[in-house]
């Protein structure tokens, strides 16, 4: 019946419908999306495993020759900021299999490319990566052959590929990892992972049921009016709830429409460097089923406990609700309960195994209610004490005295999501020591590295670089092993050997000759810092062994003998070197002619000109021209562990989704609420009120309990956070930038919607609203 | 109004003499007109000859002897009687302003501005009768009330009349 | 009638305004002296709310003129007109003009407020009206709770506040019983003289017109003022 009222209750009926549906449906894709998220990991990680090709951490030995061999070798480069995905491919025999995705083989100068490199590589603006890539596209890589629609990767066709011992190259029978086993998951990365779902989801939650009481206001009066014409009690709550009931089914097609519309968007964007494939976002059927009931169910509970402040009768709506003060007792034993099933896990982390998914859950879920069951109570609490102040300011105290409940309801869903964030923020900060490691890299003192895929030493390689536009200073370098013994020495080390030149961009050296050896005072980072011991192993005249061998049965060494030169130095190492892993600092004339096969390239080094903006893509040209199979880095001075990124990624994506959400439901109530008074708007500007009175009386109608929600987030925000650091034993610390970035970023929010209802709220106290008849 | 049923309903609450009658009747119900001496006299013997009164007793006053009046069972039968027959309805089937209209109509003059005229006439007589009630005491305020309904009576009905002067003109005038 | 009445307070001269197709004033002559008290009578949908809307400078006429107390209406900004409204004229409506949060005395005191009075001394000149309009003892109600008689009488009370000098009532009883409406026509007719505030009364009713001192009759957006249309 009540359903029915919805579908025929005019045009109002109509348009508190429509809202309730868009709300509902925004609220209902977001779930799908998330139910959707496992797939997404899953999926990726499904063919990430399928093609897996880097078998030496597996296996030492190759597979011999054969029918079903073929050699692959890494390509990776990267433009701009984009990864590229790159593979040399050479099959040996007829029966080598295809990677996945790949059709047939690319000839000896051709290649397959993903669908987003194929369109990267005809656009102008990638000519330089054209340069790099000069293969010829004869095909695409399918969906099964990537993990994203925007994936850059490419299978290129080679012949002469070499198998020798330090070569990158592979000879493979299979792609695939041969023992794809689920990893197990880190338990504190898998509570972030909880924490995060949860986080977004409960302002999810707490959306739907606003956007279930869109127009509420209305719809008592109206069920008023059917208590006159003899409706009891019992039949306007099950009007109600059938109204919410149908509400919230129309919800869940248009979510769903939302969902398909949004799944065929995201497969074709890419968000913060993730992309996905369409099919990767279908939802999981059992989680998908559990929306289709859950939202429902709730959206006529919630209707139904908001009717229990109400009482219809047949004249009127009376509110209940306003008369008796809202109690805290136990609006506060929410949270409490919270933190009390989360205390038992308190210091668990990393070694003392895993936490209680379920105690994480209700925890964290209950702290998260919390805010939503404390915010009434705080409003009322805090707004029946004010009331001095301009007009503007008694004006807003006094409508949210009359109606702190709807005011609380408006912004319970920022409070929420902030105080989420907040807790996964300080989660984050405490953490990330355990999972950023630094890379010793110092781009400050080197922006580029290009490593050679030929272990020899190319002699004059970095004149190949030092004409390149945007390189300030190349510098190669080559490396060896010394010991004071030919096998098994007591004292062994590095060596870096390398022209004057390039030695001077190591260390300060008074002077340089081909022929000379010096010997670094400071090796940054190392115990000794003095570099007493070895300095006194590397004395001039002393017998020393290049590349010794080490073990019994081990591969022997060069074990060249080297007198160490009576010019041998001690000198300061520069604190901006380009490298400093080895203390002794050799030109190559000083070593002997037998030791030279000893020593190995260690590539190429660049300083780069920031101010020229390709620099970086001009390097990596250089170095694919040289060496097809160099890699270059890019230096940075730390590395995120991969998946720790994703969740933190992913945190900052579903934020900006929550936010724009509950902006939108914020602004949806706030037009209602100010239709609702356009005639005594009218009345007020005809009595000469002035606009921006009323329209800072509106401002503080929401900066107001936006305030309160947002102190109120902090506390509890800091609070969750605190108890989940204490969780995974480290150490409490406040991290107020991340506080004050999301509290801002919430009132950000608030700031928008009030500016987006001001056009509105302007049109409104125009005097035509007086007009009636 | 009948004068005798009045004075016998004031005779209910005790035996007056002429003089007291006309002094009450004055007050309650006399509004714009004071009762004639002559007419209390007249309508007392009439009642007297009727039975509906009686002379309770002479007073010896100052001056002049003075009848006492009472009243008899017959005239509180009377009085009764008289105050459950309702009052016969207003007809107003032949108002001179009803025909004002229709001849106005019907020999083309400006029948909006007759009733525009009457209705400025009507609110004028009103606007007294509002200003007395605000002053007076009870008994103006229900006299006037009572005259107010009349006026916005005849008000109500001018109003719908002036609105179709146009359509009544065509039908008059067919 | 080409000039407007010597010694009128607000005076309109062949006011025009249409709301889309709709013709609500083609041509409406007004004038109302101070102290007086005139009656806009007519029809619904004759325009009487119009020309009250327009004559108090709430809605812009889309032509004609509106003279009050020497200054041309019509030529006045939006603020001008807003704040000549606050300090010179007061309002009451048919219904819904009361704030709802608020409380009686504090939307009495309201106008004076706007005006920039400071709060105690508003709400001290807003109980002294309520007290001459019988509801002194609704100061700490809120209009949620108070009965529709003596709604209107709080809403006559908050537009007497500021001493206005010319009041504009819209169908003050139009929510009303006849005895309530009257009750109300009188406090508000009594305090108005009082003040020697005229009043600018659009009713349908022929009992409340009879509060006024003279009527002008709005049909099809023309007025006719009776007193020299005789």
């Amino acid at each position: 019946m009540g359903a029915r009222f919805a579908l025929t209750g005019g045009r109002e009926g109509w348009v508190r419908m429509t809202l309730t549906a868009v709300g509902v449906g925004l609220g209902v894709a977001l779930l799908l999306l998330c139910t959707a998220l496992p797939n997404v990991f899953a999926a990726r990680g499904k063919v990430e495993d399928a093609r897996f090709d880097n078998t030496f951490t597996y296996s030492q030995k190759a597979p011999p020759k054969a029918d079903n061999t073929f050699l692959i070798v890494d390509t990776d480069t990267t433009w701009h900021d984009d990864d590229v995905r790159g593979r040399l491919l050479e099959p040996e025999g007829k029966r080598a299999p295809l990677p996945p995705g790949v059709d047939s083989f690319p000839g000896e100068g051709e290649m397959v490319v993903s669908p987003a490199l194929k369109d990267l590589l005809a656009s102008d603006d990638a000519k330089l990566l054209r340069e790099r890539l000069p293969y010829k596209i004869t095909g695409t890589i399918g969906e099964s052959g990537l993990i994203g629609s925007h994936e850059l990767a490419y299978y290129a066709g080679a012949s002469g590929l070499k198998l020798t011992e330090f070569s990158p190259v592979h000879r493979l029978t299979e792609y695939g990892k041969p023992d794809a086993k689920a990893e197990k998951t880190d338990p504190v990365l898998l509570l972030m992972i909880l924490v995060v779902f949860l986080v977004l989801l409960t302002p999810v939650a707490v959306f739907i049921a606003a956007a279930v009481r869109f127009g509420g206001e209305r719809r008592d009066r109206r069920l008023a009016a059917l208590r006159l014409v003899g409706a009891d009690r019992h039949m306007t709550r099950r009007i109600a709830a059938g109204e919410a009931l149908a509400g919230a089914l129309l919800g869940l097609v248009v979510g769903t429409g939302f969902f398909l519309l949004g799944r065929r968007t995201l497969g074709s964007t890419e968000v913060l460097g993730v992309s996905v494939w369409p099919s990767y976002l279908d939802p999981s059927p059992l989680l998908a089923a559990l929306v289709a009931v859950a939202v429902p169910v709730a959206a006529v509970l919630v209707t139904l406990l908001a009717m229990r402040g109400v009482v219809v009768e047949p004249l009127g709506v009376v509110r209940a609700a306003t008369q008796h003060r809202r109690r805290l007792w136990w609006r506060l034993l929410l949270p409490l309960a919270g933190l009390a099933m989360l205390y038992p896990m308190i210091g668990k982390g990393h070694r003392n195994g895993e936490f209680n998914q379920y105690l994480v859950i209700g925890g964290v879920l209950l702290l998260l209610i919390g805010v939503t069951a404390l915010l009434p109570w705080a409003v009322e609490a805090v707004v029946v004490r004010l009331g001095k102040g301009a007009l503007s300011w008694q004006l807003a105290v006094r409508r949210l005295q009359l109606s702190s409940g709807t005011a609380a309801r408006m912004v319970n869903g920022i409070a929420v999501a902030v105080a989420g964030a907040i807790a996964l923020q300080m989660l984050f900060a405490g953490t990330q020591s355990q999972y950023v490691k630094a890379t010793g890299q110092d781009p400050g003192r080197v922006q580029m590295q290009v490593e050679f895929s030929d272990r020899k030493p190319l002699s004059g390689v970095e004149r190949e670089f030092t004409g390149t536009k945007g390189v300030r200073t190349a510098v190669a370098l080559a490396i060896s092993q010394y010991g004071d013994t030919r096998r098994d020495p007591e004292n062994s080390n590095g060596l870096t050997v390398g022209t004057c030149t390039a030695l001077r961009e190591l260390a300060a050296l008074p002077s340089c000759k081909d022929g000379d050896v010096f010997v670094t005072r400071t090796r940054s980072g190392y115990e000794d810092p003095s570099n007493a011991a070895e300095i006194a192993v590397v004395k001039p005249g002393r017998q020393l062994y290049i590349d010794p061998s080490y073990g019994d049965a081990g591969e022997r060494g060069i074990e060249a003998p080297w007198t160490v030169p009576a010019n041998t130095r001690v000198v300061d190492a520069r604190k901006d070197a380009l490298v400093e892993s080895n203390s002794v600092l050799v030109t190559p004339a000083a070593l002997p002619a037998e030791a030279a096969p000893a020593l190995a390239s260690d590539g190429v080094y660049l300083r780069i000109d920031p101010s020229v903006p390709e620099a970086r893509e001009y390097a990596r040209n250089v170095a694919a021209r040289i060496d097809p199979l160099a890699h270059t880095y890019s230096w940075s001075a730390t590395q995120e562990d991969e998946k720790y990124a994703s969740i933190r990624t992913g945190l900052f994506v579903g934020s900006a989704f929550v936010l724009a959400l509950i902006g939108a439901s914020l602004l949806v109530s706030q037009l209602e609420q100010l239709r609702e008074r356009r005639k005594l708007l009218s009345v007020l500007i005809a009595f000469g009120t002035r606009r921006r009175t009323l329209s800072l009386s509106v401002l503080w109608q929401t900066a107001l309990p936006v305030g309160l929600g947002l102190v109120l987030a902090t506390t509890v925000g800091v609070t969750l956070g605190s108890v989940l650091l204490k969780m995974t034993r480290t150490p409490v610390a406040m991290d107020w930038a991340s506080v004050l970035t999301m509290t801002g970023v919430g009132a950000a929010v608030v700031g928008v919607v009030t500016l987006l209802s001001l056009p509105p709220l302007l049109r409104m106290m125009r005097p035509e609203g007086l007009r009636t008849e | 109004m009948s004068i005798g049923h009045t004075l016998l309903g004031l005779l209910e609450s005790g035996p007056r003499h002429g003089y007291d009658l006309k002094r009450a009747f004055d007050e309650k119900f006399g509004h714009d007109r004071p009762l004639h001496y002559g007419q209390v006299y007249s309508t007392m013997s009439r009642l007297l000859k009727n039975g509906l009164v009686e002379v309770g007793g002479v007073e010896a006053g100052g001056g002049p002897e003075r009848k006492r009046y009472a009243i008899t069972d017959a005239g509180i039968t009377d009085v009764q009687r008289w105050l459950e027959t309702p009052q016969k309805p207003g007809e107003y089937l032949q108002s001179p302003l009803y025909t004002k209209v229709v001849l106005a109509l019907l020999t083309r003059r400006d029948a909006a501005k007759i009733l525009d005229v009457q209705r400025s006439e009507q609110l004028r007589g009103m606007r007294t009768l509002t200003d007395r009630k605000s002053k007076g005491d009870w008994a103006d305020q229900l006299i006037c009330d009572h005259a107010l309904s009349h006026l916005a009576a005849d008000l109500r009905w001018l109003e719908p009349t002036a609105a179709r002067l146009d359509k009544l003109r065509k039908a008059v005038t067919r | 009638m080409t000039t407007s009445p010597t010694g009128s307070l607000l005076a309109a001269h062949d006011l025009r305004k249409a709301y889309g197709p709709t013709r609500a004033l083609d041509g409406a002559e007004f004038s109302v002296h101070p102290g007086e008290v005139v009656a806009i009578m007519g029809p619904s949908g004759s325009g009487k709310s119009t020309l009250l809307h327009c004559l108090a400078g709430i809605v812009p006429p889309d032509s004609g003129s509106i003279t009050y107390n020497g200054r041309e209406l019509t030529a006045m900004s939006d603020a001008q007109r807003s704040a000549l409204r606050r300090s010179e004229f007061g309002f009451v409506f048919q219904f819904g003009q009361l704030v709802p949060e608020l409380t009686c005395v504090e939307n009495v005191a309201l106008p004076l407020r706007l005006n920039g009075s400071s709060r105690k001394d508003a709400e001290r000149t807003a109980r002294g009206w309520m007290a001459r309009l019988e509801v002194d003892d609704l100061t700490a109600k809120r209009p949620g709770e108070v009965s529709g008689g003596q709604g209107q009488r709080v809403a006559v009370a908050r537009a007497l506040v500021t001493g206005p000098r010319l009041l504009f009532a819209d169908e003050p009883t139009g929510a009303l019983d006849s005895s309530n409406g009257e009750r109300v026509m009188e406090l508000l007719t009594e305090a108005a003289r009082s003040t020697n505030a005229a009043v600018v009364l659009v009713t349908h009713e022929t009992r409340v017109a009879a509060y006024s001192d003279r009527e002008v009759v709005v049909r099809d957006g023309r007025s006719r003022d009776m007193e020299r249309a005789v």
